[in-house]
């Protein structure tokens, strides 16, 4: 079907859900590090518009942006569907997946790693909140976000949720060094 | 064919976002009913579909509501299955077609910048955009290898929907900031594009006239500035 190269950054949220993807539809591909202070050649030749990862290659194709990685993904491997198949469905998958992306990643890590103290502090952990609670209620009942199945919006998800605890922790260490300094 | 099914499209006339989803049913002659809505006073219909954002578009489908002109342009083209589509069929090219529109959207975020600044703020805001749009040039000679299309079918497509709610309304846009944005000396592909795009049909059922849509421009623009001070 053609070679797959995984241009990517461990800790990179963005980088994991397309990892996270291929392995689910059991696609082998060859992963490359990318040293962000020190980009490859070949990621500025598959990504010249944005020099970001991740960038996916497929037979010589690069793919970029997340979202649309996931996507072609879906699209070119058929087994075990991230997207449910049911178009309404689909639109709620994308709707939630982009909410994720556009409300709740930012609100969490301005929360856990910009604010410091004081009013600031608290605006943030509410904006934090309320999008956590808009989330709540969708989340409600179900095992996974997609259903039953796990699927697009679990993977999108699944990292913001693994990285959490930890994020906390180094967020709560930085506060308590920064209150004792 | 079975039931007629319910198609309501909540909308606001001068959102480029929403002029995405009318052009989509338009063009795959889906009938719809339009309901403008005073974004000072949203009807409780809306705050009720799109709960999350209260925005428009709001696709509403046998009273399922679809929000986010993209998730919407998707649907429509997944749910309305003849031809003519919006994505094109092969993975890669909707990739590429997905990736250019994400990347529209990140230039327009530069022209509301433009809009709602001045002085060197504005100026900054302007060079980037344009800086933006070269990239963009440069990079959809991809898509289109021959040069802009013509759109003999009279299909602009996803990229063409997108591009041209940002972009296509040229006339308007030269007005509002003095000078054309898309010249064709340096964008000759972008703006022989936006030239075609703006003939179709349905795309021109839905532009807003220049003077109605500088109104709106001037007033965001002064509250955006008032604001600043």
């Amino acid at each position: 079907m053609g070679q797959v190269k995984v241009f990517g950054y461990w800790p990179s949220p963005y980088s994991r859900r397309v990892e996270i993807a291929l392995k689910i539809k059991g696609v082998e591909y060859e992963y490359v590090e990318e040293d962000l202070q020190n980009k490859s050649r070949e990621l500025l030749l598959y990504n010249p518009v944005h020099k970001k990862i991740p960038v996916l290659v497929h037979a010589g194709n690069p793919i970029a942006e997340s979202f649309v990685v996931l996507e072609y993904i879906d699209e070119t491997w058929k087994g075990n569907p991230l997207l449910p198949s049911d178009p309404y469905e689909r639109a709620q998958a994308r709707f939630w997946a982009k909410f994720f992306d556009d409300k709740l990643l930012p609100a969490v890590r301005s929360a856990l790693y910009n604010a410091s103290e004081g009013e600031e502090a608290q605006k943030v952990n509410e904006d934090a909140e309320e999008v956590l609670k808009t989330l709540e209620k969708e989340v409600k009942g179900k095992k996974f976000l997609g259903g039953n199945e796990i699927g697009f919006l679990d993977i999108v998800g699944i990292v913001a949720a693994y990285w959490m605890p930890t994020l906390q922790e180094a967020a709560d260490n930085k506060r308590q060094v920064s209150s004792h300094m | 064919m079975g039931e007629k099914s319910s198609v309501k499209l909540y909308g606001f006339w001068a959102s480029p976002f929403v002029m995405r989803a009318a052009v989509a049913l338009k063009i795959k002659g889906i009938e719809f009913e339009y309901i403008e809505e005073d974004l000072r006073n949203k009807s409780e219909q809306l705050l009720q579909y799109n709960p999350v954002y209260k925005k428009v578009p709001v696709l509403v489908h046998n009273g399922q509501p679809i929000a986010e002109s993209l998730v919407i342009l998707e649907y429509i083209d997944e749910i309305w299955t003849d031809p003519p589509h919006l994505l094109p069929k092969e993975p890669y090219h909707r990739a590429k077609h997905r990736f250019w529109a994400a990347y529209f959207q990140t230039a327009f975020d530069l022209m509301l910048k433009t809009l709602k600044t001045e002085g060197e703020e504005q100026q900054k805001a302007l060079n980037e955009l344009l800086a933006k749009l070269d990239v963009a040039e440069e990079g959809l000679k991809e898509i289109f290898p021959s040069g802009a299309p013509i759109f003999q079918d009279g299909n602009p497509g996803y990229l063409g929907i997108v591009f041209c709610s940002f972009f296509g309304n040229t006339e308007t846009m030269a007005e509002f900031f003095g000078t054309k944005l898309l010249t064709p000396e340096r964008y000759p592909l972008l703006s022989s594009w936006a030239a075609a795009l703006s003939q179709i049909p349905a795309i021109k059922e839905v532009t807003p006239p220049a003077p109605k849509m500088l109104g709106v421009l001037n007033l965001v623009r002064q509250n955006a500035l008032k604001s600043n001070a």
